[in-house]
């Protein structure tokens, strides 16, 4: 029996506002518990909430980021249930008219080019947290609690865990790039819930699904739904049945374990939320967010292949984030070579992240540096051996090339008038290298130049060099 | 000073021409609520900050009509350093941290917050009954209920307590009980004034009002507390005129409605007669007066009870022993903190309201309840609306009858329920309305209930104002009172 798979996910994105949902607290990470909260967060009775715009905003652009249809007219729903984290007993979120649908993302899998569809997306509240210390006690931190996230429901459209993969690394690209969340799983700004089940290929009902909780990154994500499709596949084989459950991925061993059954639907008692009016949304507003959604991935790949001359790979690897992609349009903004820049953020800059395992923003190197440096290296004034050090200098320490290289006295010399006399008296300390020049041992000419900027601490131009040297050989 | 003579215009008089300071005036208030509040109980905490205060306006100087006056509030406004309890044991140590917009209002007026006043539990009732901390009586007979739910700010008024009181009504809780007690009380327009420190019992229904003596106080009160605020996005950000200069008793031309289906069969004779004549006389003072029909009025108690206990039910949640308030003792899991902490904290009316609620939102009920509720209401909403285009005002009895007695109905949910038919509508179309006293039934007063367009708060005031001058019910004491004396 061959079998079909069929993934739904659910991804929960924070919305990257100053303040929460729903309260005129503030957003922010690592601040000391219950910091960040006031008479809404807590739910102190009479409290209200109201609603930011801004979170709004943000949220109508990855709808439009999605290609989703954006709703003139949603309104606030109440989801109900008891939990520590949870203070006023219900989530405000959109169940009955969220803010958009019907959207979809591209993605390719094997050169094969397919959409996936979106539901419905809406924006919500995120609950607190609960620690449980080892004294017997639970803790409650509101911090968290009201931060604006968006839901992403995509339909039931990918049938591999790659295609779920692919899913959601463009999810996240696509996202990013509109600037409205940071979409990072390993601090909490993206989250991802799946649903999976499987059936007989030619079956025309959908398998029982299984939700799998537990994936902190997309590769998880992957295995987990690998290694459910796996089980589930097994169990059917065997004449067994698939139950409604929840399983946990344990990231040590790549299984999946059951969590807890579940048994009927959760009622959650949605309602219209009585304490906001329907939020309208004017087709102006949207038209206006439409018009100041920044530029996409795909759109910067397209640019830096088709007008700045960047190889199609490499123009790739730029978008992949839009940290790196925002850092090199803004050293190119500087003047500097495309190509260069390109090279220099592949190559050294990537080099060095990957050796000190940080990310591009927690270095000292900003792109207006960088730019100066390749400019210097450009115009002739540092060979690219110095600027290795410059390199070095300016991302560990900030500092600024042209003026470092300056007061170093690392400028490269490239003046015959300076050079030749050096060039002239290492030639008449080395007629030995002259004879195996004469002989045809091309290698001599490789020992002189050493010699030479040995001598000017690698500060003598090569091109300068090479040229006066050969003109003496030859003439001698 | 005697609060059964004084107003707010002639206190301010007093205070401003010195003859009277805040301090003493707020001392003999505490004077007034001690004496009486052994009868009464219309107090649940008196405010033992209310003599500094005064003394801080009296430094400042007299300003505006409300500077330096004492005023009772119903103890489900949150005060900031003032215990709230919302009259529930689950709340009955609950000392808030911040100020309503009502109480911010007032401060600024330089009100006095002179105590807060009892309540059926969470606003839930008629009578007072289900207050944790015990019925507040009518100070026109002590064996009958003050009315519900803001009996106690209605009772405090009536006896002469304080000159003026903060309420609120869902479904009538300001209108009913200034009928039993022979005040006047307004419930606004939905969207008037602030929710914000208003303890949510039904927030698609709730809203604060007044409730005073005589018609131009209650006048002087909602102008200073009506108005938008950024933190209740259901506030309306109409512009709020000012209520007591305005307030004129010329009823020349003023189209009147009563609803065919306002007489309800049961309703006391005394109070049918007080309303006709209360009408004979707009009709004296140049008003017409027509009979109109709201079929779907036979449905207004149920559809308010689905509404309202669906989102109590939902706004109630937060009392879950965690954060505030009551916490059950020796529980072992959280499951045990949420289940006992709510048993033992809540009554057994809330109780039932909550059932209710969380069975009308429930997966399976849902369609048939509170969809249904909300469909109906809405189609009441255009009966209303449309009744409206065509007159000023919608008029009739306040309640069926007049206070009925302490423990009558206290076990018979329906009838109690069925108590508010009369003031459910203006809540359920989020109408301005009034309660205004017409008249004696057996000795108890009755009130004419005057529903206006939405912010037509002046309209329905001057009509009020036009039968107090008429029939000077204020100048009435009380009979159990007087009794005392």
């Amino acid at each position: 029996m061959n079998f079909e798979t069929t993934i739904g996910l659910e991804v929960h994105v924070e919305l990257k506002t100053n303040s929460k949902m729903y309260s005129p607290s503030p957003v922010a990470y690592g601040a000391e518990s219950n910091i960040n909260t006031n008479v809404i967060d807590f739910g102190f009775p009479g409290t209200l909430p109201t609603v930011n715009k801004n979170a709004y905003r943000l949220g109508i652009m990855v709808g439009l980021a999605l290609n989703a249809n954006i709703e003139n007219h949603t309104h606030f729903d109440r989801k109900n249930y008891f939990y520590p984290d949870n203070p006023k007993a219900y989530q405000i979120t959109q169940q009955d008219k969220p803010l958009g649908h019907d959207g979809y993302i591209e993605i390719e899998v094997d050169g094969q080019k397919k959409k996936i569809g979106i539901e419905e997306l809406h924006v919500e509240e995120d609950a607190g947290k609960n620690t449980h210390g080892n004294n017997g006690y639970s803790y409650v931190d509101l911090n968290r609690q009201g931060t604006p996230l968006i839901e992403i429901v995509s339909k039931p459209d990918m049938h591999s865990p790659e295609e779920a993969y692919q899913y959601l690394e463009n999810l996240r690209k696509i996202i990013q790039f509109t600037g409205a969340s940071d979409v990072k799983m390993e601090e909490g700004s993206m989250r991802v819930d799946t649903n999976i089940s499987i059936r007989p290929v030619g079956s025309d009902t959908y398998g029982t699904k299984v939700e799998l909780k537990n994936l902190n990154s997309f590769n998880h994500v992957r295995l987990g739904l690998a290694y459910e499709e796996q089980r589930q596949a097994a169990i059917l084989k065997s004449g067994g049945t698939i139950g409604q459950e929840t399983r946990r991925f344990d990231e040590k061993t790549g299984e999946t374990f059951l969590m807890r059954v579940k048994s009927g639907a959760d009622d959650y008692r949605y309602f219209p939320e009585p304490d906001l009016p329907d939020y309208d949304i004017a087709p102006a507003w949207i038209e206006e967010i439409k018009a100041s959604l920044p530029e996409s991935a795909a759109k910067r790949r397209a640019r830096y292949i088709n007008e700045l001359g960047i190889p199609e790979y490499d123009a790739g690897v730029l978008t992949d984030t839009k940290e790196m992609s925002d850092f090199f349009d803004e050293a190119v903004s500087y003047d500097a070579n495309p190509k260069l820049v390109s090279n220099w953020l592949m190559g050294e800059v990537n080099g060095y992240l990957n050796e000190k395992k940080i990310g591009l923003l927690d270095t000292e190197l900003t792109p207006e540096h960088l730019a100066k440096m390749i400019n210097l290296i450009s115009n002739g004034t540092i060979s690219s051996k110095i600027a290795k050090k410059v390199f070095k200098e300016t991302i560990t320490n900030g500092t600024e090339p042209e003026k470092w290289v300056k007061d170093k006295g690392l400028v490269q010399e490239s003046d015959p008038a300076v050079l030749k006399p050096m060039i002239l008296e290492i030639l008449d300390n080395n007629q030995q290298s002259i004879d195996d020049f004469k002989n045809g041992k091309d290698r001599a000419v490789g020992f002189l130049v050493g010699q030479i900027m040995k001598q000017t601490h690698g500060q003598a131009n090569p091109k300068v060099v090479n040229k006066i040297l050969m003109e003496e050989l030859k003439s001698r | 000073m005697d609060y059964m003579k004084e107003t707010i215009d002639s206190l301010h008089k007093k205070l401003s021409d010195k003859e009277l300071t805040a301090e003493e005036l707020t001392k003999q208030t505490l004077t007034e609520i001690n004496a009486k509040e052994d009868k009464l109980n219309t107090f649940i905490t008196v405010n033992d900050k209310a003599v500094d205060d005064a003394k801080k306006i009296d430094a400042d100087g007299i300003k505006g009509p409300l500077s330096g006056i004492p005023i009772a509030i119903k103890d489900n406004i949150v005060t900031n350093g003032i215990k709230t309890t919302a009259a529930s044991k689950i709340l009955y140590n609950f000392m808030p941290v911040y100020n309503a917009t009502v109480m911010d209002k007032l401060d600024k007026a330089g009100a006095i917050d002179i105590g807060k006043t009892n309540l059926d539990e969470f606003a839930m009732g008629s009578s007072t009954e289900t207050s944790h901390f015990g019925t507040s009586v009518n100070p026109w007979d002590f064996s009958r209920v003050p009315g519900g739910s803001s009996g106690g700010s209605a009772a405090a008024v009536a006896s002469g307590q304080v000159v003026a009181a903060l309420g609120t009504d869902t479904g009538g809780s300001i209108r009913q009980p200034a009928a039993f007690n022979g005040i006047f009380g307004i419930k606004p327009t939905y969207g008037r004034v602030s929710r914000w420190g208003v303890i949510a019992f039904a927030s698609s229904l709730d809203q604060v009002g007044v409730m005073t003596k005589r018609v131009e106080d209650s006048a002087s009160v909602l102008s200073v507390i009506a108005g938008h605020d950024d933190h209740d996005a259901t506030s309306s950000e109409k512009e709020v005129p000012d209520y007591r200069a305005n307030l004129n008793k010329d009823m020349t031309g003023v189209k009147i409605a009563v609803p065919k289906e306002f007489w309800q069969e049961g309703t006391h004779q005394d109070v049918l007669d007080n309303i006709n004549k209360a009408l004979e006389s707009y009709k004296k003072m140049g008003a017409t007066v027509e009979e109109v029909s709201l079929p779907t009025l036979k449905h207004a108690v149920e559809v308010y009870y689905v509404l309202a206990s669906s989102e109590a039910s939902s706004n109630l949640q937060r009392y879950d022993g965690v954060r505030y308030g009551y916490r059950a003792k020796d529980v072992k899991n959280i499951n045990d903190l949420f289940v006992n902490s709510r048993s033992e904290g809540f009554g057994s009316e809330v109780k039932r309201r909550i059932m209710l609620g969380t069975f009308a939102l429930s997966a399976g009920a849902y369609d048939a309840y509170f969809k249904k509720a909300a469909e109906v209401r809405t189609i009441f909403i255009k009966e209303m609306t449309n009744v409206l285009k065509d007159y000023d005002l919608i008029m009739g009895p306040s309640t069926t009858t007049p206070a009925f007695k302490i423990g009558e109905k206290v076990d018979d949910p329906l009838a109690m329920y069925m108590n508010d038919i009369l003031t459910i509508p203006a809540n359920l179309a989020g109408l301005p309305a009034a309660s205004v006293p017409a008249g004696l039934a057996e000795g108890l007063p009755v009130g004419l209930q005057i529903i206006g367009k939405p912010f037509a708060e002046q309209s329905v005031l001057n009509a009020a104002f036009a039968l107090q001058e008429e029939n000077k019910f204020y100048e009435q004491i009380p009979t159990a009172l007087k009794g005392e004396d």
